[in-house]
């Protein structure tokens, strides 16, 4: 696709997302605030998409769009479906958020230009990922270490599983942990009733 | 929503499809976009969706919540086992190498089974997705069988 046409859809997803923040900031009726933020989700994935990081467009529709989504959802079947007022403009958050704002922003000024080749994080590692061949055993044979190739068509499906194996392993764990510590927060003690379904769920019956 | 004829044929539709696509996601997150990860959101998501139409206790009977939860630390155990598996081999930990028996592993290719960095993949990816689908069906079961708090 031509560059200019690229630029323009980039434009316009961000500041649909831009739009979509500003509105679930404002906006009081929850249940329409949570499909707003999965639109945030999709338009998030489709923006990432563009920038060619096809994993990471995946996680955010499936993690972002629908799991969260659902979870909020599940949320609010517990609770209230509106937010509670809020009081009017309170200048001294407002300060903290533009400052905070402010700094992030100047922060960015340093940082490499979008796919620039000399970027720290291109020079680093991202050569040897890219050739497939890491050197990390050292032994009799291979004083320099040998070179490791995983040979999986996919780099970021090699970088991931196994040449950082120990840090997939440790967002496993994680997952499993966080997942133990909600239901031990969130069952209790069983339910009696059987018959009971998720027909609670908030599109239908919630008052 | 059983009453829901539309939602429930378009579920009844969708629903297989759903788990086929997580199944590819898994198992050809070594040459396409995706792995453990989205696949197990993507499985777990078809299984939500099937409790969301027809009812918490048919979806309990689907994925009854115990096996949930031990697939949950089996997912983390086949990801560690494979580790181990790879240092009683003569490798170092998860140095999936060692895997298969060939110390080099990809190179030789012979059988029907990948070898090597490839088997270990597939086994630490197989072992993810386990573990993401229990643990997002778990907390599904924990939302929805709760009451609600007023």
């Amino acid at each position: 696709m031509h560059d200019a046409a690229i630029h323009a859809i980039v434009i316009l997803l961000l500041g649909l997302l831009l739009g979509t923040a500003i509105v679930i900031v404002r906006m009081r009726e929850l249940w329409a605030a949570v499909m707003l933020t999965g639109i945030y989700s999709f338009l998030g994935a489709s923006w990432m998409l563009l920038l060619d990081a096809p994993d990471v467009a995946f996680t955010e529709a499936a993690v972002g769009a629908g799991i969260s989504t659902f979870l909020m959802l599940s949320t609010l079947a517990l609770t209230n479906r509106r937010a509670k007022p809020q009081p009017g403009l309170s200048p001294v958050p407002l300060v903290v958020v533009i400052l905070t704002g402010a700094t992030l922003i100047y922060g960015t000024f340093d940082m490499p230009h979008y796919g620039d080749p000399d970027a720290p994080a291109h020079r680093h590692m991202a050569p040897e990922f890219l050739a497939d061949e890491v050197k990390h055993i050292q032994d009799a044979e291979h004083p320099e270490g040998k070179p490791v190739k995983v040979d999986v068509g996919n780099i970021i499906t090699s970088v991931l599983a196994s040449y950082r194996g120990y840090d997939t392993l440790g967002e496993t764990v994680v997952i499993f942990t966080a997942g133990i510590g909600v239901l031990l927060l969130l069952r209790g003690e069983p339910r009696e009733d059987p018959s009971e379904d998720a027909s609670e769920e908030p599109s239908e019956d919630a008052p | 929503m059983k009453q829901q004829t539309i939602l429930r044929i378009v579920a009844k539709l969708l629903i297989p499809y759903i788990l086929l696509f997580a199944l590819y996601v898994q198992f050809h997150g070594d040459f396409g976009p995706g792995g453990g990860f989205q696949a197990g959101v993507i499985f777990a998501a078809g299984l939500i969706l099937y409790g969301l139409i027809f009812g918490l206790s048919a979806a309990r009977e689907v994925a009854p919540p115990a096996l949930m939860e031990t697939l949950t630390a089996l997912g983390v155990l086949i990801y560690a086992g494979t580790g181990v598996l790879a240092m009683f081999n003569g490798g170092h930990f998860l140095d999936y190498s060692y895997l298969g028996g060939h110390g080099g592993g990809h190179a030789e290719h012979h059988g029907i089974l990948p070898q090597g960095q490839h088997l270990g993949i597939l086994l630490v990816e197989f072992g993810v997705g386990l573990t993401v689908a229990a643990v997002m069906i778990s907390i599904f079961f924990a939302f929805a069988g709760r009451e609600r708090v007023q």
